[in-house]
């Protein structure tokens, strides 16, 4: 699972969950690959992603690395910002781990990169 | 036409056997690459912009290398972990979440540009546990489908409702939700090449785009004085007419018959005086 699905992904589909977001990451394993630099879709993505949510995921999993803390003006033109906001949100991918409900602290695993979000039939 | 979703709940159904078609059957890759491009067409995306879209019931991922092939972005949901597995061993780009659609999309509010799904709604009609109430699950999930899109995005379902019935059920339960839109169905009048595409607007009642194959404007067989004509050729003529009398004397002289002679008389009616 990448940090952008994360930065995106709510436990509001359960019952009694109002919010569920941020979900809390705790990472087995986390791997890094290489995924192509499109700036205009990176520029089109930082209006709708939670700057500091994804500080502090990257930063709970250990891959902030030099990611400035808060959203620089103009980053439209700014390459090098871009190039880093790439990173993070594309190439880091949660391989094994869980997420945890901020609410309800429900856990939801992580196996092979794809997060289990599947309800039971009482939590629905 | 058999229907899979009456055999099993779509996480039993498609295992690791089933899934497997999904990469080496060229025929089901086919179909599913061209649905995947007519509803990616269909959704109306701005052009060359990238897009951050979502498919849902991606299964293997067919559709989002479609939608990878054409400069998008895309996250998918589906409920079968084999076909999960497949995708991710085919290392499509997109993320892959394991989820069930009837239980909600679990997005924060406007994160896409649009969604796809093909071949995937007609199983939420089913209920397949005894919890499962068919309108609720369709409710939720087009309610929360609608606050996961941006503004103005469209969402389209190719699916393949099994009566008229279940196409109104979903309808209505996606107007409800506050989606305005509706049906497109592309070669209505073919068994084979019919698709049945959901089209969902966010923004505002726009026309709904117009579908293939079904121009004729009249159902029926064209009317052509030509084939008229030509079935008055073939035929005898209208009995009692001076054709047909002329004919008559004719055979009954070649027959050696007596005959009167044709003349201007000849099938004319009487005058009322007589």
């Amino acid at each position: 699972m990448k940090l952008i699905t994360h930065n995106m992904l709510t436990s509001k589909c359960m019952k009694g969950v109002t919010v569920g977001y941020p979900l809390k990451i705790q990472a087995v394993d986390v791997k890094t690959s290489e995924v192509e630099f499109n700036p205009e879709f990176i520029s089109r993505l930082i209006p709708k992603v939670d700057w500091n949510v994804l500080c502090g995921a990257a930063e709970s999993i250990g891959h902030l690395d030099d990611l400035p803390k808060e959203l620089v003006e103009n980053y439209e033109s700014d390459v090098e910002f871009l190039k880093k906001a790439h990173r993070v949100l594309l190439e880091i991918d949660i391989v094994n781990g869980e997420l945890i409900c901020p609410e309800t602290g429900r856990k939801f695993p992580i196996n092979n990169g794809i997060p289990n979000m599947l309800l039971n039939e009482d939590e629905v | 036409m058999s229907r899979p979703e009456h055999l099993a709940p779509p996480e039993i159904f498609y295992n690791e056997e089933e899934a497997k078609k999904y990469t080496q059957n060229s025929r089901i890759i086919d179909i599913q690459v061209q649905m995947s491009e007519r509803a990616i067409e269909l959704l109306v995306l701005p052009e060359d912009t990238p897009c951050f879209l979502l498919d849902i019931g991606c299964g293997s991922g067919l559709s989002g290398s479609v939608l990878e092939d054409q400069g998008h972005y895309w996250t998918g949901l589906d409920i079968s972990s084999a076909m999960l597995d497949v995708a991710r061993d085919r290392e499509v780009e997109g993320d892959l979440i394991l989820s069930d659609m009837g239980q909600g999309c679990p997005f924060r509010a406007g994160t896409f540009d649009g969604a796809i799904s093909i071949s995937a709604l007609q199983w939420l009609c089913n209920a397949d546990k005894t919890s499962h109430k068919p309108v609720q699950r369709l409710y939720k999930f087009f309610s929360s489908l609608y606050a996961c899109l941006s503004r103005s995005a469209r969402a389209v379902f190719q699916f393949y409702p099994e009566n008229a019935d279940q196409m109104e059920l979903v309808t209505t339960q996606a107007m409800k939700a506050g989606f305005y839109g509706g049906m497109v169905v592309d070669y209505p009048n073919s068994a084979k090449a019919k698709k049945i595409f959901l089209v969902l607007m966010t923004g505002g009642n726009v026309p709904l785009p117009t579908a293939l194959g079904a121009d004729e404007s009249s159902q029926g067989v064209p009317y052509t004085a030509k084939r008229e004509q030509a079935r008055k050729a073939r035929g005898k003529s209208l009995k009692g007419s001076r054709s047909w009398i002329l004919e008559k004397k004719e055979r009954r002289r070649k027959q050696g018959k007596e005959s009167r002679a044709n003349t201007k008389y000849t099938g004319r009616k009487r005058s009322g005086r007589f």
